[in-house]
């Protein structure tokens, strides 16, 4: 079965002209909008039921953004990880190379909530924070 | 080379090996499965049968009749749970009656004691929720409910402590009779690990019995085995019924039975169809069948199900037990065709087979034979004093891991580090009811895969659900990215 | 046995407990003690990584930990008492002196009664498990509830599988969807016996859809593969009685599968004190102040019914913690001969907390929080008050998925009882043309 949800790509063709079928996660009605796109840029945007829609859609389908939370080793404290996150939105294309940034970092405990893991991670321009106070091993 | 060596680390064999384990013979049990207790006997009814439903003068009849008496003795000295709840067979139609008076008949023909047909009035009044349908009624007081992992536990460790050896993970692949220099019969056994010699050899191998049989024996045997579904409901049911519920068969089929189990959950089952001898797994149709035909027993059966599973019994050919010496292969003992009511007749089964056995070979009673077990301590079921003792000996008997069944730590680490100690998760769960509760392990997994990983100094990896390939953790996160 | 006493004893130190401790203090209690199973506090919430929590309580968007640092941090620096790695395995009720003796243990201190003059029940809830969805097949290792999943993955840092299927859309299943792809795994779908997901649409959005991870609605599992290991399950469709269609069956093949088929309230210890359980919720029937029937014993939070977000437990929390404290300080507005009212779900409502309301002892404004049975557009929420029409407020949407509230308010319903005694609130879901 095909997941009506999935944000779609039709293609118009030579017009260059996209329609955009998106399920607004701003409240809990959940409104199926239609964004028309041409050339890259938002021609009209449809079904949403109120100003929150449009907005979502606009942002959804020019720069979609995710916060990412993942998990980096620690050494020396009560657990073997520590749960960490982008402190700010990156591009949702990165979230991946978000994943495999902390791939082999290695903190050493205590840490705290809020300390700096790396620096604009994946060229992002968002740092990745620690995001549970971890103290030193029992 | 071996007095005895014993196939089979399931109620049966354990039996056995536990009964002659009390003579100064060497005895090795051969277990394929990684523990004891994993084959038929880790999933059955847990009854322990009074013994009229088998023809009389048939193995079944005399055995059951034994092991029950047995089992009420030995589940004191051996500290497993048992509880004589007695077991009601229903007539839920009045041309049931006839069939009522001729399991009583054969009841009485078998030896089993204190039987008596009830009426409705009575009934009702020993069952306030049976099945508005039940005219009459088969009472067997001496009926019981045990816990069919701790039995088998409690034989196999009993006869370890007596000096009996265990391999497990280790499947028998050829047995070959051979004459020693002094002319004396012993059997070469080839296993997927280290091969055996061994004086005397019993097949105790459930569903498999057949196969072992026949690699030494001319007079075949054939065992199909019969697959029995079964549903487990939460302990908040388990209180419907007090006695074991069974059902007259009719044209509907065998019936199924409601029962409360010793640790106090409910259970229905099981139904009965031809299987794969590793087929263990449950059907909708089965499951649907345990709850629609279990349902006709009581007024209402509730469905609060935690979990269900599915169990193989050994039917031989024949329908009966068949135990004791090959006729064409002196040495060679089965124990074979063990289906209900195995469970009950094991004990008596291994008294049989040890006391012929031990004669064979001449052997003679240890003086230091171990009689008694400690099992494992509950604090669920301790007081408060007996709790404030364990855990004045060892703290971790206050941390709790499993608070469906209220296990902690030191229970575990007990299951462990004693005598044929769990290896496994399953292990774990079948000697201290660790996930055995309402949540199954959901939140206790967690706790145990860590303690089972210290005591046995293995990694996490390396700790499975009931070894092969059971593993549970799978490396570390980002492994793959 | 060592005895301890308190005048607020709070079971559980998850979101719920924790904001019950922070109220009641605020309340002026000083008597208070949490009594925690996990060697931490925070409950689930520790394990609850990802982002989403706190919108409501905070204004902004945390993760799970830093969400429940907010609330240590409270009972840190007002320094509430509080014991970790301890597990109360019993609470009993003495009708006479109304005092409650709560039993637990643990390593350092043993086994030991806690002498309570009040009680908040904030044990959480668990989730349902394999046995109890009746599915069929072998039963090998690799098939976890999403929450242990999670524990492992975001506690220890282990990888529980490598290619998953998920049954069940709640939101620990969603949440997993991501998270086992974020560190490795491959999730080939997640199945949904309903016709709609129990999740939140953001988390449909931000964990499958951005993942291509396929969500199949009126889908079970019909079979699991594997004797050791699960090698693979069955996945068919469902007709509308939620009974497999012969001939949909598809194979996939996996190591592992993930459960998030519901969760139930922990009530155990509630039912050993005597306390009321609506078989709806699963947990306790409540009054207007959370007291169940026991008196002065409260509860909040997932073990009183099952929330969807972490901020209205924060929220109901605060409300028995205030209530305890004042029932325990003598601060309780007095019953009056006022009107005593039940609060009736009817027509897609499944219940209410409170289930009952006493007209003295209410709050200016009250906050009714319920769940729906099925997805509802473009419906009126109705009130009645002894079949009297009180209030119609137009829904846009109504899911099952997202708790529901009513704000009651004291005024109007003082108004009509002057006029004359009433005795039942009904809540209802209307047609809009009605």
């Amino acid at each position: 079965m095909l997941n009506e949800r999935r944000v779609s790509f039709k293609n118009g063709g030579i017009s260059g002209m996209d329609i955009r079928e998106l399920t607004c996660i701003r409240c809990p009605i959940g409104c199926q909008i239609k964004v028309e796109m041409e050339n890259g840029e938002v021609k009209s945007v449809t079904g949403n039921s109120c100003p929150r829609g449009e907005e979502y859609a606009v942002s959804e389908v020019t720069h979609p953004s995710r916060i990412v939370t993942s998990l980096v080793r620690i050494k020396g404290g009560e657990r073997p990880v520590v749960s960490v996150k982008t402190a700010s939105d990156v591009p949702k294309e990165k979230m991946m190379d978000v994943i495999s940034a902390l791939k082999g970092i290695e903190l050493t405990a205590p840490v705290h909530i809020g300390d700096v893991v790396i620096k604009d991670v994946a060229g992002c321009g968002a740092d990745v924070v620690v995001t549970s106070d971890i103290p030193e091993g029992e | 080379m071996r007095d005895v060596t014993i196939i089979g680390a399931g109620v049966t064999g354990s039996a056995v090996a536990m009964e002659l384990a009390a003579y100064d013979l060497d005895i090795l049990v051969i277990e394929k499965e990684s523990d004891v207790c994993e084959g038929t006997s880790k999933a059955n009814s847990g009854i322990v049968h009074s013994g009229y439903d088998a023809e009389p003068g048939s193995l079944k009849a005399r055995f059951n009749v034994e092991g029950n008496r047995l089992i009420h003795e030995l589940s004191r000295a051996l500290d497993f749970p048992f509880r004589e709840n007695g077991s009601l067979v229903l007539s839920l139609e009045e041309e049931g009656r006839a069939k009522v008076e001729e399991l009583y008949e054969r009841g009485l023909a078998n030896g089993v004691p204190g039987l008596k047909i009830l009426e409705r009035d009575e009934l009702t009044k020993l069952e306030p929720n049976v099945s508005e349908n039940a005219v009459c009624a088969l009472f067997a007081p001496t009926g019981g409910i045990v816990c069919p992992f701790n039995m088998n536990i409690a034989f196999a460790e009993n006869a370890a402590d007596n000096g009996a050896d265990f391999v497990f993970d280790t499947q028998v692949k050829k047995i070959t009779k051979k004459t020693s220099e002094d002319g004396s019969i012993f059997f070469h056994i080839e296993t997927s690990g280290e091969d055996f010699d061994t004086k005397v050899l019993v097949n105790a191998a459930g569903v498999y019995a057949d196969v072992i049989h026949n690699m030494v024996s001319d007079e075949k045997i054939h065992i199909t085995p019969r697959k029995g579904q079964y549903i487990l409901m939460d302990k908040n049911a388990g209180s419907l019924v007090s006695h074991t519920l069974f059902q007259l068969p009719t044209k509907m089929g065998k019936g199924i039975l409601v029962t409360p189990t010793v640790h106090g959950n409910l259970m229905a089952g099981p139904t009965a169809d031809d299987a794969d001898p590793e087929d263990t797994s449950t059907t909708a149709e089965g499951l649907d069948t345990v709850l629609t035909r279990g349902a006709l027993s009581v007024k209402a059966l509730p469905r609060m199900p935690i979990t269900s599973f599915a169990g193989l019994r050994a039917h031989e050919d024949g329908g009966d037990f068949i135990v004791g010496e090959a006729k064409d292969v002196p040495g060679f003992f089965d124990a074979a065709g063990i289906e209900s009511p195995g469970l009950t007749a094991a004990p008596a089964i291994g008294k049989y087979l040890g006391t012929l056995i031990a004669e064979k070979l001449s052997a003679r009673k240890k003086a230091d034979h171990i009689s008694e077990r400690k099992g494992i301590p509950s604090i669920a079921l301790a007081d408060d004093e007996e709790r404030e003792k364990l855990i004045k000996q060892d703290p971790s008997y206050a941390k709790v891991v499993c608070r469906c069944e209220l296990v902690t730590e030191g229970e575990i680490k007990n299951a462990i580090t004693r005598t044929l100690g769990a290896r496994t998760v399953d292990g774990v769960k079948r000697r201290t009811r660790a996930g055995m509760g309402r949540c199954q392990a959901g939140f206790c997994l967690a706790r145990t895969i860590p303690i089972l990983a210290e005591q046995l100094g293995v990694s996490f990896e390396d700790v499975t659900k009931s070894g092969g390939g059971s593993y549970y953790i799978d490396g570390n996160i980002k492994d793959l990215i | 046995m060592q005895d301890k006493k308190a005048d607020l004893v709070i079971i559980g130190g998850g979101p719920a407990g924790l904001a019950a401790a922070a109220a009641a203090r605020k309340e002026g209690l000083e008597d208070i003690l949490i009594i925690e199973r996990d060697v931490r506090l925070g409950g689930i919430l520790n394990q609850c990584i990802h982002n989403g929590f706190g919108l409501h309580t905070f204004k902004e968007e945390l993760t799970g930990p830093e969400y429940a640092a907010r609330y240590i941090r409270q009972i840190i620096d007002e320094k509430i008492p509080f014991m970790t790695g301890t597990m109360a395995v019993n609470i009993s009720f003495d009708e006479k002196t109304g005092l409650k003796t709560v039993k637990a243990m643990n390593g350092d201190e043993g086994l030991f009664n806690i002498e309570a003059k009040a009680v908040i029940l904030a044990m959480g809830c668990r989730e349902r498990p394999r046995g109890a969805l009746n599915i069929p097949g072998y039963r090998p290792s690799g098939i976890y509830s999403a929450g242990t999943a999670q524990y492992y993955v975001n506690m220890e840092g282990r990888m529980i599988g490598k290619r998953v299927v998920i049954l069940g859309s709640g939101d620990i299943g969603l949440i997993m969807a991501r998270r086992m792809t974020y560190e490795g795994a491959k999730v080939l779908c997640v199945a949904e016996l309903q016709p709609y997901s129990g999740g939140l649409k953001r988390n449909i959005v931000q964990c499958l859809d951005d993942f291509d991870i396929p969500l199949l609605l009126s889908h079970t599992v019909v079979d699991i593969k594997g004797k050791r290991r699960v090698e693979g399950v069955t996945i068919a469709e469902v007709d509308e009685n939620r009974k497999p269609i012969p001939g949909t069956e598809q194979f996939y093949e996996c190591d592992t599968l993930l459960l998030s088929c519901g969760l139930i309230p922990e009530n155990e210890l509630s039912l050993a004190v005597g306390v009321r359980i609506n078989p709806v919720t699963g947990g306790a029937f409540v009054n207007e102040s959370l007291e169940t029937n026991i008196p002065g014993v409260y509860a909040c939070g997932n073990v009183l019914h099952v929330h969807d977000l972490v901020d209205y437990v924060s929220g109901e929390a605060s409300v028995a913690g205030k209530n305890a404290a004042d029932f325990l300080l003598g601060k309780e507005k007095k019953s009056g001969d006022e009107i005593k009212f039940e609060i009736r779900p009817e027509n897609g409502v499944r219940y209410s907390v409170p289930s009952t309301v006493d007209l003295a002892k209410m709050p200016d404004t009250l906050t009714v929080r319920f769940r729906v049975g099925a997805e509802y557009r473009n419906v009126n929420l109705v009130t009645y008050v002894d079949g009297k029409k009180m209030t119609s407020q137009p829904k846009a949407v109504m899911a099952p998925g997202e708790m529901q509230q009513l704000i009651l308010v004291k005024k109007r319903l003082s108004e009509l009882a002057g006029r004359g005694p009433f005795h039942e609130l009904t809540v209802r879901i209307e047609e809009k043309d009605a």
